[in-house]
């Protein structure tokens, strides 16, 4: 007796035959045509790769026509996976021009004569926790930090204390972790101005 | 059983004694007496098991940060990534196709799923009640889930009506793709 050898899929992570329920099937299939040819062929058939996507979604529809469902539904469910697989392409897109396209901005202002507090504003396009992540400022600094709504409504994480440049680098190393370091930061500094203004953008 | 968990909910990790690793593995044999003689392979005696306590009482049991099993009371409960290695040692039922993507979304499993044609349950006796079973899918290698009959496998076939698996595991969910850095 010996363990099975399985094949992880390198784009969704499941065993490759469940990849077409996973919306990603495009680019699963790349993944495993270049990484595992024998899974591809064995679950893909040997199709030409140039061939237009109308050939590709025959060679699915191929397999499927094994199924016990009945053509009806497997139509539908087939239909249904499309639509999915579609939609999740156009949103990944979305969001990632969205992040793309976004600032962070991290503005130091006074608030008394010695105390300063620093806000940080569009996270939230980033699918970061701002409750967590105060948290985590909170502990980190040893100081009061919050989530509170400015004035454009938009969440922004407030936090006691002057710690504009270790709030910068962490937010730098944060956006590096999701992989979007191009994204630009923005610090503003109303340090030395008696009135500091409220421009945001 | 995992919905929505995530890194906050880990309370502790530790290694186990290599005492502790014995015993929970005659303790996985006892409950699935076909890994037996590939029980050495999963968990070398040379690796090193490590305990996650997690909120809600459930504990994962790791190996190179990878979970193999896990349990919320007394019994072991096996990862997928562990079901995969050797799936031939744990009772297993069968969805068909159309079940395929309500599973990967977490549901509980629908007795039609289990009993039309592309489904497979065992043959009577079956399974009891609230016993753990593997969740295949037709015309698919690799199981997708893991489960707790709501009802014995009998049963769902003669009532074939309403829930008949409650969902434990399954292939996307936050315990699929927890890593320990
Ligand atoms: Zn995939």
């Amino acid at each position: 007796m010996s363990l099975r050898e399985v094949v992880y899929c390198g784009v969704c992570s499941y065993p490759p035959e469940y990849c077409e329920f996973t919306g990603k099937l495009k680019r699963c299939k790349v993944w495993l045509k270049e990484n595992h040819p024998d899974r591809y062929n064995e679950l893909y058939g040997a199709e030409d790769e140039t061939a237009e996507d109308a050939a590709e979604i025959d060679a699915v529809g191929k397999k499927l026509g094994e199924s016990s469902i009945g053509e009806e539904r497997e139509n539908k469910l087939e239909k249904d996976l499309l639509k999915l697989q579609t939609k999740q392409e156009n949103r990944e897109q979305r969001e990632l021009a969205k992040k793309l396209s976004s600032k962070v901005i991290i503005k130091r202002e006074a608030r008394t004569k010695r105390k300063f507090i620093v806000a940080i504003s569009g996270l939230e396009v980033f699918e970061i926790d701002m409750k967590k992540l105060a948290k985590t400022f909170a502990s980190k600094f040893a100081t009061g930090c919050s989530v509170s709504k400015n004035a454009e409504k938009k969440e922004e994480i407030v936090i006691q204390g002057d710690v504009l440049e270790d709030v910068e680098t962490y937010i730098h190393s944060l956006l590096k972790e999701k992989g979007m370091e191009n994204v630009k930061v923005e610090t503003i500094d109303t340090k030395k101005k008696k009135k500091p203004t409220t421009e945001t953008k | 059983m995992f919905k929505k968990f995530t890194k906050d909910d880990i309370h502790s990790r530790s290694n186990v004694k290599s005492s502790v690793q014995r015993t929970l593995k005659t303790k996985l044999v006892n409950q699935y007496p076909k890994l037996e003689p590939v029980i050495d392979e999963l968990i070398p005696k040379k690796s090193q098991v490590e305990i996650i306590k997690c909120e809600d009482k459930i504990q994962l049991y790791t190996v190179n940060g990878e979970v193999l099993f896990f349990q919320q009371f007394d019994e072991l409960i096996p990862s997928l990534r562990l079901v995969h290695k050797f799936p031939e040692a744990y009772p297993t039922v069968q969805v068909d196709r159309g079940a395929i993507k309500f599973v990967l979304s977490g549901a509980n499993i629908m007795c039609p799923g289990l009993t039309s044609p592309g489904a497979k349950l065992p043959d009577a006796p079956g399974f009891e009640k609230d016993s753990v079973v593997i969740i295949k899918a037709e015309n698919k290698d690799s199981a997708l889930a893991i489960g707790r009959l709501l009802m014995s496998t009998d049963d769902i076939k003669s009532i074939n009506k309403g829930h008949g698996v409650e969902m434990i595991h399954h292939l996307g969910d936050p315990l699929w793709d927890f890593t320990l850095e």
